[in-house]
């Protein structure tokens, strides 16, 4: 086990990598806000935290689950890109439909973070996979998979 | 870094404060001797890193054994460095700061609440603090207890000498020893009394 830095270290290290991807999923004005619920909820969380060797992919997938957060008390839907858009169009479904996103809710957990760090906070494969734990190819399969089930659930 | 990122950080500590979720909050004060690591908890200062120690070990190891929740919050140190300004400038003779004995367990925290106790300006043998500690044969472990204090300055373990009135040692190096003494005008600038 990893011994646990002092949670300044990971403030230091971090914040601005959390505060860029909060910018992008929630925009300028609720990214402070955001930024706050996720260090205080990782501090919370911090002393029981068993693995210390993924500190960024664990804050970003609190961030993650903060900025949707922050649309569903917003009752706002991020707005989706590329192939998310296909999928709502193709079905004739407003891109601002809560069913979509409530569809990602509804994925399984690494599918769900797979598609809202793509489509939520625009990261690439590789951030994607950081996030999650995992090697870019694994996040690429739980991404597919991910949007291979929302098409079929939106159909 | 943005000011908007700063703003965040500064009202993310506030909050945390008051959530109670500032377990350890330290910061770095000035001192004639160079910058001086502080650190408290709930209880009280937990921690003074003398200017010869590394302050990331420091906060690495109050991570590991107090909290990881290991925060910059320089307010929470205001008193304690405002007492320890004076005192560097010699208007101050007893601090009165809450501490947290809990990185000292038996015999050393006997020995380092001995040591407390001395007055501003007078010195005390190991001997002696053994034998306030409870085991007056065990003059090497008080020796240990004065080099382990993790709250040196407030703790004055600088007020204990050899018998006879050798220096003994000092965490944060001879001369810095030497000093607190002449300060507090117990050396009058000679070396070795």
């Amino acid at each position: 086990m990893t011994a646990l830095p002092p949670f300044q270290t990971v403030l230091d290290e971090h914040s601005a990598a959390v505060m860029g991807i909060l910018r992008g999923a929630v925009g300028r004005d609720g990214a402070e806000d955001c930024f706050q619920e996720t260090f205080l909820a990782a501090l919370r969380a911090y002393p029981k935290l068993t693995n210390a060797s993924n500190l960024r992919g664990w804050l970003l997938t609190i961030a993650h689950r903060k900025a949707i957060d922050h649309h569903r008390a917003r009752g706002r839907i991020p707005v989706p890109v590329a192939e998310v858009r296909e999928v709502a169009v193709e079905d004739g479904v407003p891109q601002h439909d809560p069913g979509l996103w409530a569809a990602v809710g509804a994925l399984p957990p690494k599918q769900r973070a797979a598609v809202a760090l793509r489509y939520g906070s625009d990261l690439p494969h590789d951030e994607i996979a950081a996030a999650l734990g995992c090697s870019p190819e694994a996040a690429r399969r739980s991404l597919h998979e991910g949007l291979k089930r929302l098409r079929k659930e939106l159909a | 870094m943005t000011t908007a990122t700063e703003r965040s950080i500064r009202k993310l500590k506030a909050r945390a404060a008051a959530e109670g979720l500032l377990d350890v909050a330290y910061t770095s004060t000035d001192s004639p001797f160079g910058p001086l690591l502080l650190a408290r908890t709930e209880r009280g200062l937990v921690r003074v890193g003398l200017p010869n120690q590394d302050a990331d070990e420091l906060l690495a190891d109050l991570a590991a054994r107090v909290s990881p929740r290991v925060l910059e919050a320089p307010a929470e140190l205001d008193e304690a460095r405002r007492e320890l300004d004076l005192y560097f400038a010699g208007k101050l003779d007893r601090f009165d700061l809450p501490l947290d004995w809990r990185l000292s367990g038996g015999f050393r925290r006997r020995v380092l609440r001995a040591i407390a106790r001395i007055p501003y300006g007078q010195t005390r043998s190991y001997t002696e603090m053994a034998r306030k500690a409870g085991n007056e044969r065990a003059v090497r472990a008080a020796g240990t207890a004065c080099g382990s204090n993790p709250i040196p300055l407030v703790v004055p373990c600088h007020r204990v000498l050899r018998t006879g009135g050798a220096l003994g040692g000092y965490g944060g190096g001879l001369p810095m020893k030497e000093a607190l003494l002449e300060l507090e005008g117990v050396l009058d600038g000679r070396s070795g009394v």
